[in-house]
Parts: C-alpha cells; sequence; structure tokens
C-alpha cells in the first residue's frame, strides 16, 4: 500500500479499534459459549473436556497468539488516540455540560482500564496455572480451579473483581459494539437498529452469563 | 426594548492569544424575554463602554443563524441551551430571571482564542480548502434532468449542506474532533454525481488536513449531532469513513 496516511490517520487509527474491538468480540462468544458448559452441572466433565482442547490443540494455540497481538493493537491504540485527543482540547471548559452523550460512552479509558486489571487478576487464576500444568505436562482440572477461586478462602477478594470486571466488560461492550461499525464506516438506516439492539442485548446477556459463575459456585448451586 | 430580567454573567475575557484569561463575573438588568443572546450582549457591552471598560469581543454577522459565526459556549452547551438553534437564535426567554449564565468561547487547540470569546477557526477553511468543492468546470447550468440522483441521496446530501460551518460539534466533542464538520462536506459532495469524480481525493485530503491542524479523533459519543444547531447527523461521519477506507483500499489516489 502505497498510502502511509492509511496507517498513522486518526481514521486509520479508529479502524484498528474498531477491527480488533470486534475481533476480541468474537473471542468472547466463544469464551462465554464454552463457560456455560458448567452449568450443565456435570461436575465439570464436559466443561473440562473442553478446557482440556482450548489448552492442547494446535490451532487454538496459533489463534491464542492472534489474540494477544489484538488485545496488545488495541491497547496500544487506544493509548496513542487518548493522549492525542488529550492535546486537542489544552484548556478546559469552566461548565461542560454532558447530557449530550452517554457517560460510558465517555468513560471507555477508564472502563478498560478497570478491565485490563480484572485482565491481569484472571489471567493469574486461570490462564498462567494451565500454561504450567501443559508445559509440565500434567493434568489439569480447570473446573475445580474455578471453584477454588470462587469458594475459597479468598472468595471475598475474587467475587467482587469478577464481578466489577464484567460490569465493566458491560459497559465497555454496550458502547464498543455498535461504535465499531460506525467506525468501519456501517451506518445504514436498515440495519443500524438491529446492530443496535443486538449490541445492547450482548453487552447485557454475556457478562451476565460470566457473572453467573462465581455467583453459582458461592450460592452452592453448582457442585 | 427593556425588560424585566436580571441576569448574572460570567464571561470569559482574555486580552489576546498568549495571555491568560479569566471568567469575569457581570451583573445585568433590565432584560427583555424577548432579546436575542447576542443584543443581551450588546446591552451589556454598552454598559462597558458607558463605564469605560474594554467591550466583551465576540463574534457575530448575519444575526439569523446561517453564518456560523457566533459561536459561544453558553452553560456547559454549545450555542446554549436550546436544540437547533445558533446563539442569535437564542432568546433570553429560555432563561429564568435570576439565573447566573456562564459563557466561554469555543475550547480546541485547533481553534486558538483571539480575544474574549472569539476564536480562530481559520483550520476549518483550511480543511475546505483541501477539498471541499468541486473543481469540474461546469460551463452552462444542465438541464436538471441530465443528472438523475435518487431522492434518497438528494436529501441526505442536502442534510449534510446545511452545515453553517460554526464549530459547535469540535466545541462540544470531548476530543474536540471536526469529524462532523469534515464528514459532513465529505459525505455531501459523495452522495452527489458531481462530486464523485474527486471523492477519493478529496476525502484523503480533507482528512490529512484535519490532522494536521491537531483536531482529535472521534469516539462515537454522539455529543456533537446533539448540539449541532443544524442537526447534522452522525451518518455522515460513518459515510466518510467508509469513503475513506474505500479511497485508501480500493482507489489508487494518494494524499498530497
Amino acid at each position: 500500500m502505497s498510502n502511509k496516511e492509511f496507517l498513522t490517520s486518526s481514521l486509520a487509527k479508529k479502524f484498528v479499534m474498531a477491527a480488533t474491538g470486534l475481533f476480541l468480540i468474537s473471542f468472547l462468544v466463544v469464551h462465554v459459549s464454552i463457560n456455560s458448559l458448567i452449568f450443565l452441572n456435570d461436575g465439570g466433565e464436559t466443561f473440562n473436556v473442553a478446557a482440556g482442547f482450548m489448552a492442547h490443540n494446535i490451532i487454538i494455540r496459533i489463534m491464542e497468539i492472534g489474540l494477544f497481538v489484538g488485545l496488545l493493537m488495541h491497547i496500544y491504540q487506544a493509548w496513542i488516540l487518548t493522549q492525542e485527543n488529550k492535546k486537542a482540547r489544552p484548556v478546559q471548559y469552566a461548565v461542560q455540560n454532558e447530557t449530550a452523550s452517554k457517560w460510558y460512552s465517555r468513560s471507555m479509558g477508564i472502563l478498560g482500564s478497570l478491565l485490563l486489571i480484572f485482565l491481569a487478576v484472571h489471567l493469574y487464576n486461570f490462564w498462567y496455572p494451565t500454561k504450567v500444568a501443559v508445559a509440565a505436562g500434567t493434568e489439569h482440572n480447570t473446573y475445580n480451579e474455578l471453584k477454588e477461586v470462587f469458594t475459597g478462602e479468598l472468595w471475598f477478594v475474587f467475587v467482587p473483581v469478577y464481578i466489577l470486571g464484567v460490569v465493566s466488560l458491560g459497559y465497555h461492550l454496550l458502547h464498543g459494539f455498535p461504535s465499531a461499525f460506525q467506525s468501519l464506516g456501517f451506518n445504514h438506516k436498515k440495519y443500524t437498529p438491529l446492530i443496535n439492539a443486538i449490541g445492547t442485548g450482548f453487552s447485557i446477556i454475556v457478562p451476565l452469563i460470566f457473572a453467573l459463575m462465581p455467583l453459582a459456585f458461592l450460592l452452592g448451586i453448582l457442585d | 426594548m427593556s425588560g424585566n430580567m436580571n441576569l448574572t454573567l460570567k464571561v470569559w475575557r482574555q486580552k489576546n492569544g498568549g495571555s491568560k484569561g479569566e471568567l469575569v463575573t457581570y451583573p445585568v438588568s433590565d432584560i427583555s424575554p424577548d432579546m436575542s443572546f447576542l443584543e443581551m450582549f450588546d446591552v451589556l457591552n454598552d454598559q462597558l463602554v458607558t463605564e469605560g471598560k474594554e467591550p466583551i469581543a465576540f463574534d457575530h454577522d448575519c444575526r439569523e443563524g446561517i453564518c456560523g459565526m457566533c459561536s459561544m459556549h453558553i452553560n456547559g452547551h454549545a450555542h446554549g441551551p436550546k436544540d437547533q438553534v445558533t446563539t442569535c437564535q437564542l432568546h433570553m426567554r429560555s432563561f429564568k430571571d435570576g439565573d447566573t449564565i456562564v459563557v466561554e468561547p469555543w475550547r480546541a487547540a485547533a481553534f486558538p482564542v483571539v480575544k474574549d470569546l472569539v476564536v480562530d477557526r481559520s483550520s476549518f477553511d483550511r480543511i475546505i480548502a483541501k477539498g471541499g468543492f468541486i473543481s469540474v468546470n461546469t460551463g452552462n447550468a444542465k438541464d436538471a434532468n441530465n443528472l438523475p440522483i435518487p431522492k434518497v441521496d438528494a436529501d441526505k446530501a442536502f442534510e449534510a449542506a446545511a452545515c453553517i460551518g460554526c464549530g459547535a460539534c469540535v466545541a462540544t466533542c470531548k476530543n474536540s474532533s471536526a469529524m462532523l464538520f469534515v464528514s459532513a462536506k465529505v459525505a455531501q459532495l459523495s452522495l452527489l454525481p458531481q462530486g464523485k469524480a474527486e471523492a477519493s481525493q478529496r476525502v484523503l485530503n480533507m482528512v490529512a488536513q484535519m490532522d494536521e491542524e491537531g483536531f482529535g479523533s472521534c469516539t462515537n459519543t454522539g455529543a456533537c449531532e446533539v448540539e449541532c444547531p443544524k442537526g447534522i447527523s452522525i451518518q455522515n461521519i460513518a459515510i466518510m469513513n467508509k469513503e475513506y477506507l474505500k479511497a485508501s483500499v480500493v482507489s489508487e489516489q494518494e494524499a498530497q
């Protein structure tokens, strides 16, 4: 591509945000689907089979690298855009009325940062032990690990962190889902109301399923 | 024209671009609810001149909502609290007796303050100069039926063309982004057959200039379309994004 502005312009940065955002949304679909298997309440048998596949399959391993690259691009581009946007208004208003937009639309950076903190805890809880077990070639029971995190002695730390994490995810998605389509130039009288409706549904249902997991363990609904 | 409204104004006073400004409090009395916001400022300035003080500098021209010159950020809203009006069309009946009204200039790095409430919006002119026009020599006006344009496109182009370039979108956007302004022109011309020939070149050049002027980028909060006095839709921004993607990926055109 000879047009170097395509890689450096403000619009190009928004394309990267939108494309990586949609990619991360597709990951959420897979993640939430596998997680839902715990609600079969079979002692984690089916869930562990799926988790084992995700931990060992070579194609999934390669896709995992892509996932981290996508996540890092999303974070890096957001950081650059935030710095540029701050520079665009050096003097703030004494009075700024905020009724023209939603609070979560203006707080994507804060919501994203909360998500990043949650993600660090989440990777430490589940991703890291899985990697260690896979590397050592030992048997790994992810379901038991879930139970340990959410009902173990530190449950009062982890459960609130997870709930706060998925609430941040919900609001981040509520803006991000429809916003990605707008950034990629898709705003159509016929389809945009549908995209917005799907976006709102997705932003409520997916975090809700994630939130139900620690709650179900804590309340003893799952054994 | 006099009335019975008494108000407290807090107005941004700044000697010039280099100096530090501040909000100065001015009481005004006997304001008629039928005055426009700018007429109320005329009364205040008369008062200041009589007192031997420097009157407040503010931009205005047509005072009928089409020139886009009046640019006041009133109580946290570009062009004040009412929808789809410019400052000159805002009347004092929109306020209550005894109100305190804070008036500030547009805030953006690309709109530097010249004096008091006057900002330099020539960055908009430079963006338009990069392609907000068609350079086809049309000669005599053609018969209208020679250029069939679907009604939907004609309407959309017309709505985008209503932009008066006042800068309320930039003033409102948390990122001081000029996307609504630039996209209105890009969308208007890309929807019409006359504008299609230069569509790729136009969008690449105008976006490059927009970035160079130091405007922020679009976060899709939608605040700009809420505060726009002409009701320009953010659908235009999506049209511009699509045009830019098309120009970058499909066409061989480069920004100049």
